[in-house]
């Protein structure tokens, strides 16, 4: 699905990745979790195509595709998703008619047909429902007034609608309730198939409960420094990070 | 005394240009001819003219009256519209509605008697306002509209104004009358067809009567290359409701003066407008909402986009006189450049001599929202139709003001037409 190799990318002269490596297949759930500022939030930017970051070495190769030469909406039209860790509001613009443009957008990208009103309607209730998310949120303008809660699951909803290859969630765990990441997980695990990839970007375990991963990495200093399973994040919850910070400077 | 003067770009203006036709009042033609004899184009050390340049309209040397094509114009807002149509100023009874409801008086200036002749030029001063004087002593033609007291028209009232060929000024008058408990709505439009280096300079008086409730769209599409200078003078009686929409949409140069005179009690006072700009556009809109009676109500939502070199102005003035308590004014400006070139000049003002009352004033420039574009194009939509969902959604609620429904269809058509804005 995705091969990301020795990835180095720079925002404002700063190097923030520096020579990442992963590789997620289809049908895998990847867990990236690390400490503040070891560059998660960075990866997730770079790979959903944010102009202020440079790459400046290695290869991102997205279903055969080399992502970095495509634009933001073409990386999304190939089957990228992102998961903001702050949706942002948009005053004005409806969920339900920007989702729809996007929808067509990649339709047409991919040569198909566009969807019908009434087909479009009935994805927007069978998807909203997924998320619990009340029909009316997502007629109304994207994210505003929405709580913490209410744009994380809008988030996931328009996952479900645009059925990505690869979503990346970044910190979607945050700020959320209990509720909420229970809600936020059931969609993302409805939604998880043979044919896509999710990668799972956290600070916490918790979320870890409910999206169970195959594989856990710990980013460190714009790195991947270990790799295991879902144990690893239980550990990494119980003793902090501090024994891999010590682990990394001893090599 | 005032002093005439010698030879300048208004006299050589006037002089290409054929004396009304029409039977005004001796007193307002004397009126008009002083003021332009007096007069010259204002300059930009004119307040009111700071940052509008009229230079390009001096420059025009107006061609001789001639015969008008009379040809059917492509724009129709409302088909079901009472429509009257002039070209160039001058009246095309054969396009125009023949047959007009009981209750309404409608017909074009020159067939107006002297006493409702007499009507003209009470509301808009000739006086130091040279365009309005113009438009007096120049005055081809105009449409005069009196809804009879408690007459509810369902039907819409329609005036197109039709810009053609070359070099040729249009001095159109209007006036309209909205009688006590009537309800009215009218459409302005106006347009151009091949026509270039025209110049339209509209004059429009507004009387909206004791409990009448009058609303105005206005949609000015004139191509670029033609000028076009509007001046609107209205007076509110106790209390009626007056909307005026203002869409401006092409044009080289459009200058707007609206005065609204709320003379009445318990009066509210809608003014909205939208000014898309692109390419080296010059579009200024000064508004004066003037508070003279109490408790009243007036709310002000003016937006513009403006691309490329393009520049636009506001002015946005109200009034709240002494002893006009309980006013509520809101006053709202709000603009988006989508490019580097582009300018806007926006100052609200606020003059309040009463002291109990609410008001509020606001303006704001800024580019599109960044993240915002991010995030769509996230969602694998284009940056062009991102952008132009964040325009749409920016002057959706503007265009959310607008309750005709085929006014709102023939505005977007335009916004496809022209910006490739489909919403």
């Amino acid at each position: 699905m995705i091969k990301i190799k020795n990835l180095h990318a720079t925002i404002d002269g700063k190097e923030i990745l520096k020579g990442l490596n992963l590789e997620v297949k289809a049908g895998e759930v990847h867990a990236i979790m690390g400490p503040n500022g070891a560059g998660k939030s960075t990866l997730a930017s770079v790979l959903a195509g944010r102009e202020e970051y440079e790459v400046t070495e290695g290869t991102v190769e997205f279903d055969g595709k080399n992502l970095l030469e495509l634009d933001t909406e073409d990386r999304a039209r190939e089957g990228l998703f992102l998961a903001f860790q702050y949706p942002i509001e948009i005053p004005g613009v409806s969920n339900v008619n920007f989702l729809r443009t996007a929808l067509n957008e990649i339709r047409e990208y991919k040569g198909e047909e566009q969807i019908s009103a009434k087909d479009f309607m009935a994805l927007v209730r069978e998807k909203s429902a997924l998320v619990e998310l009340d029909a009316k949120l997502a007629s109304r303008a994207v994210n505003e007034g929405f709580s913490g809660g209410e744009k994380k699951r809008n988030e996931i909803f328009q996952m479900a609608m645009l059925e990505p290859k690869l979503a990346i969630l970044d910190e979607t765990d945050s700020g959320l309730d209990i509720d909420a990441l229970r809600i936020v997980a059931k969609g993302v695990n409805t939604l998880k198939s043979s044919e896509n990839a999710t990668i799972v970007i956290t600070h916490y375990q918790r979320l870890l409960d409910y999206i169970i991963p195959d594989f856990v990495h710990v980013l460190y200093d714009g790195k991947i420094v270990k790799t295991g399973t879902k144990d690893l994040a239980l550990e990494l919850e119980e003793r902090g990070y501090d024994w891999i910070k010590a682990e990394v400077e001893a090599k | 005394m005032n002093e005439i003067l010698q030879e300048n770009k208004l006299t050589a203006f006037i002089n290409n240009l054929s004396p009304t036709s029409l039977n005004f009042s001796n007193e307002l033609l004397q009126s008009a001819t002083i003021s332009l004899l007096t007069n010259d184009f204002p300059t930009t050390r004119k307040e009111a003219w700071k940052y509008t340049r009229v230079g390009r309209i001096a420059a025009i040397k107006a061609a001789p009256k001639s015969a008008i094509s009379s040809s059917p114009t492509p724009f129709t807002i409302d088909s079901n519209a009472l429509t009257f149509v002039f070209e160039n100023g001058e009246f095309i009874p054969s396009l125009s509605s023949a047959i007009i409801p009981k209750g309404i008086s409608i017909k074009s200036l020159s067939f107006c008697d002297a006493e409702e002749l007499s009507q003209i030029g009470k509301l808009a001063k000739v006086d130091g306002e040279i365009f309005t004087a113009m438009n007096v002593a120049y005055a081809n033609d105009g449409l005069f509209i009196k809804i009879a007291d408690h007459i509810i028209l369902e039907q819409s009232i329609q005036i197109t104004h039709i810009l053609r060929g070359k070099n040729n000024v249009s001095n159109f008058r209007n006036y309209i009358h909205a009688g006590k408990f009537s309800k009215a709505h009218i459409i302005q439009g106006y347009f151009s067809q091949n026509a270039t280096h025209c110049f339209s300079n509209v004059v429009t008086e507004i009387v909206t009567g004791e409990n009448a409730f009058l609303t105005i769209d206005k949609i000015q599409y004139e191509e670029m290359g033609n000028f076009h200078v509007a001046t609107e003078e209205v007076q509110q009686d106790k209390n009626s409701t007056f909307t005026i929409n203002t869409l401006t949409l092409d044009g080289t140069l459009v200058r707007n003066n609206l005065t609204i005179g709320v003379t009445g009690v318990n009066c509210t006072t809608n003014l909205n407008g939208v000014y898309l700009l692109k390419e080296n556009q010059h579009v200024d809109n000064h508004t004066i909402v003037d508070h003279c009676a109490p408790n009243c109500e007036s709310h002000e939502l003016y937006k513009g986009v403006i691309d490329d070199s393009a520049t636009a102005v506001f002015n946005g003035k109200v009034f709240v006189r002494k002893d006009s308590q309980k006013i509520n004014a809101f006053q709202s400006n709000a603009n988006v450049l989508l490019s580097d070139s582009a300018t806007m000049n926006s100052k609200p003002e606020l003059e309040i001599y009463a002291d109990d009352v609410k008001c509020s004033h606001g303006s704001t420039t800024g580019q599109l929202d960044d993240e915002a574009i991010f995030y769509l194009r996230a969602r694998g939509i284009s940056e062009k139709s991102a952008r132009h969902l964040m325009v749409s959604a920016f002057i959706g609620d503007v265009l959310g003001k607008i309750e005709n429904e085929k006014v709102l269809e023939f505005t977007h058509s335009i916004l496809k037409d022209r910006f490739g804005w489909e919403f």
